[in-house]
């Protein structure tokens, strides 16, 4: 059996690095995520663990040094945040589109200017069209299970992509919370032994990798990498089952809380639902029907499934901790994309909130529960993008 | 295993571990450096490839000139991309999951992706330790998108980024000597090469890949297009540049300079200019001072690495 | 059901066949074609080291045979760096298809 633990988000994902044991980690250092990859230096340092550490000169050789060890054939993990996911960006790509199935816990912080530590999802949502598998996580719980899992959803046979999976900075990341952590020998073999496809290191069949594909092919390849992102929810699901099985955690594309009654609700993600939950179940007390739901995966991004679980709703809230200046936020631009598939569409608000770290604070809760309400009755929305929680 | 004697025609029974049908252009001096730095060992390679002239010419759509492992990711960083296929060989090996067979890795950069853009990943690669060598073909300039200036660009040197015009004739910066700050990185060996020495290349690949740790060579590669010359002048000019001293062979082992091929006698720098389009705006009379400003500099910095290798030749006899 | 094109391609665009930009011949660039005169040729190899195509033919006994047209660019290097025999050169340049 497991222990149940206190720790925080940052622990609880160095902890599950741990039991996976990764051959190889290339990693450098950032706020907030410095603490998760320090904890897992730490492991390497004692023999703990097998996996060479290659400690980089910037994030971009993080990921360079990583696609160039999963090519060769090995299981493969780093640890970032915001800046130094943007100075991954070009790497990104280049890790999916070459189908390596990395894994790295995304400790969710702003981008800058002005430079700001705390958390927000802009980095994340700045790396939505990677072709990254994306898993958000509400608690530090949330991030040690989904670390486990991404392993199984990107190293599987049909799969073969990178994924991140995502925490927020400080909030979940240096919070201590009680976890439940699985035995060792369980994770183990949860995850499995890693299977190389054409790797690198295989000298008797010599193989290229990173060719140049001019107009004639790559848009096919780019058609074949769509193609595999619509199998992430399957199999995702299936290793999600087996999960529940081990751990009695139940997990899917999203969660959704007191949803299926409800008249009006919230999407939101990560942290800041478990605040929203709360004030949901006020609400409730008072009569009003609200409900929640949280997406765990945004990419791929499940449009058809969140439609139906939102297609009874009067009116809808999303709420955004990244913003699109000039836009709609990230997920409120998804939410009307799963929207579209609905015969009546029900009237929708945007709200950006927490950027940089900003407390998400139960009355901005109550403040769109609130207007939800309003709509609802009227099925009038007066400003569909709105800030939460700014000083005016 | 043993060094495998450099005899040409035991090299040539051999197979090429690089293929024809690669897309350089007629008379490129990469192709060259590859297939000598290749045959120099029967070792297993495995190679990481920088963006640029030699990586979209030896690997595009479905063709690919490499017979052994390669991967090419990006521009910047094929340093960082070997460093992380060589830690995992040495993980996979201390795990007992493969065997160890003495598997040699290279990085291959030109001198754009490797004196520039990839200047951090190289130097964080080396300052790690990895077992590895990065090899720079060097031709002076971004080729692979049409001869734009680089800090490996000599002295007056016309390209696209810094044409020879009225008011500014070409580049007026002294190129970066990157082979001398690779020592300085104090890595167990750094080695100038030209192809056109390929008995001295392949020495120098020879030694390298018997020492442990980060290797680094510096190897010029004629480039026809970009230096404005013949099809066939690239050996003549590898030549020339050796026997000018504007590329002199020399290497750096464990801090003791070496320099390996002394020409008989050194040749003025306008033989190698003077056949090189690049460089014609130089011999205008107006311009004669920029012949003085190149001469010059290749005097001062053969000078010191005399210096450097009298004094590496004294730390090998010390005085009774 | 047959596979769509964009289905059959390989998993990130690895090339899986070392060495088959052999099937890509690059002979028909030549503008300038190498001609090797045998009597004059020393077999020193030079034309072999420096052939940046690989294009030099070589026998089993390490010697050189007659060029391989199917890659040859036509540069030149050759004919340049050939010493030939007494002043003699082993390999000439001429235009190609006269």
């Amino acid at each position: 059996m497991g222990k149940i633990v206190a720790v925080t988000g940052n622990e609880a994902c160095a902890e599950a690095l741990k039991q996976i044991n990764p051959d190889v980690c290339a990693a450098y250092p950032i706020t907030p995520a410095t603490d998760l990859m320090q904890r897992f230096a730490g492991f390497v340092s004692d023999g703990k663990i097998d996996t060479e550490m290659v400690l980089v000169e910037s994030e971009h050789s993080a990921m360079s040094a990583c696609i160039g060890a999963a090519a060769a054939g090995g299981r493969v993990a780093t640890a970032t945040s915001s800046q130094g996911l943007a100075l991954m960006w070009e790497m990104l790509y280049i890790a999916a589109g070459t189908r390596l199935p990395i894994i790295m816990p995304l400790v969710n912080r702003a981008l800058s200017a002005p430079l700001n530590i705390h958390g927000d999802h802009s980095d994340g949502m700045g790396a939505r069209d990677t072709g990254w598998i994306q898993i958000y996580s509400e608690n530090a719980q949330e991030a040690y299970d989904n670390t486990i899992q991404a392993f199984r959803i990107a190293e599987h046979l049909d799969i073969r992509l990178p994924a991140m999976v995502c925490l927020d900075g400080f909030i979940v990341s240096h919070s201590i919370e009680r976890v439940e952590y699985i035995d060792d020998a369980d994770v183990k073999n949860f995850v499995g032994k890693f299977k190389a496809v054409n790797p690198l290191l295989d000298l008797d069949n010599p193989k290229s990798y990173g060719p140049l594909i001019l107009t004639d092919m790559y848009h096919e390849y780019k058609r074949a990498q769509h193609e595999v992102m619509t199998k992430v929810p399957g199999i995702a699901l299936e290793v999600a089952a087996e999960f529940e099985k081990m751990t009695g955690r139940k997990y899917g594309l999203f969660e959704t809380y007191r949803l299926e009654d409800a008249e009006i609700a919230i999407v939101v993600m990560s942290s800041a639902a478990g605040t929203t939950k709360d004030i949901i179940d006020q609400y409730r007390d008072k009569g009003v029907k609200a409900g929640l739901l949280k997406p765990r995966m945004f990419r791929p991004f499940p449009y058809v499934e969140i439609a139906d679980a939102l297609k009874h709703l009067k009116a809808i809230a999303v709420l955004d901790r990244a913003d699109s200046f000039g836009g709609y936020g990230p997920l409120f631009s998804e939410i009307t994309g799963s929207v579209m598939s609905m015969d009546t569409k029900p009237p929708m608000i945007n709200k950006i909130f927490g950027l940089g770290g900003r407390d998400y604070l139960p009355n901005q809760a109550e403040q769109v529960l609130d207007e939800l309400v309003k709509i609802a009755e009227t099925g009038k929305v007066e400003t569909i993008k709105e800030y939460l929680g700014v000083r005016e | 295993m043993t060094t495998k004697p450099l005899k040409l025609r035991e090299l040539a029974k051999g197979e090429d571990r690089f293929a024809y049908g690669h897309r350089m252009c007629a008379g490129c001096g990469a192709p060259i450096v590859v297939k000598q730095v290749l045959m120099a060992t029967d070792y297993p390679i495995i190679a990481s490839n920088a963006t640029g002239c030699l990586e979209v010419s030896s690997c595009i759509q479905e063709y690919t000139a490499w017979k052994i492992p390669w991967i090419h990711s990006a521009f910047e960083n094929a340093a960082a991309t070997i460093s992380g296929v060589e830690a995992m060989y040495r993980s996979l090996v201390k795990q007992g999951k493969i065997d160890d067979k003495q598997v040699k890795f290279i990085a291959f950069g030109g001198d754009g992706g490797t004196y520039d853009i990839g200047f951090q990943s190289l130097s964080g690669a080396m300052e790690r330790g990895h077992d590895m060598m990065y090899i720079c073909y060097d031709n002076g300039a971004y080729m692979n998108t049409g001869i734009q200036r680089s800090s490996a660009t000599p002295f007056g040197a016309n390209t696209t980024t810094c044409p020879a015009g009225d008011v500014i004739p070409g580049k007026l910066q002294q190129r970066k000597d990157l082979t001398r700050i690779m020592a300085a990185h104090d890595i167990p060996y750094v080695a100038q090469a030209s192809p056109g020495n390929w008995m001295d290349l392949m020495k120098k690949v020879q030694k390298a890949f018997e020492i442990k740790g980060p290797k680094f060579m510096n190897i010029i590669a004629p480039c026809n297009r970009g230096w404005r010359s013949r099809t066939d002048d690239a050996i003549t000019l590898a030549k020339l540049a050796v026997n000018t001293c504007y590329w002199p062979l020399y290497e750096i082992e464990n801090g003791v300079t070496k320099i390996t091929v002394k020409p008989k006698e050194k040749k003025p720098l306008t033989e190698f200019l003077k056949p090189q389009g690049r460089f014609k705006h130089m011999f205008a009379p107006k311009n004669k001072w920029m012949l003085e400003q190149a001469q010059g500099y290749v005097d001062a910095q053969w000078e010191r690495l005399q210096k450097e290798a009298a004094a590496g030749e004294a730390e090998k006899t010390p005085e009774e | 059901m047959s596979k769509k094109y964009w289905e059959t391609l390989p998993q990130g665009s690895v090339v899986l066949e070392a060495g088959n930009s052999a099937k890509f011949k690059t002979g028909s660039w030549r503008s300038m074609r190498p001609k090797w005169i045998e009597e004059n040729c020393i077999q020193c190899m030079f034309c072999w080291m420096y052939c940046p195509d690989m294009s030099v033919k070589v026998n089993a006994e390490g010697k050189r045979e007659d060029f391989n047209f199917d890659y040859c660019k036509g540069c030149g290097i050759c004919a340049l760096e050939c010493p030939g025999k007494k002043g003699n050169k082993a390999i000439v340049m001429e235009e190609e298809g006269k």
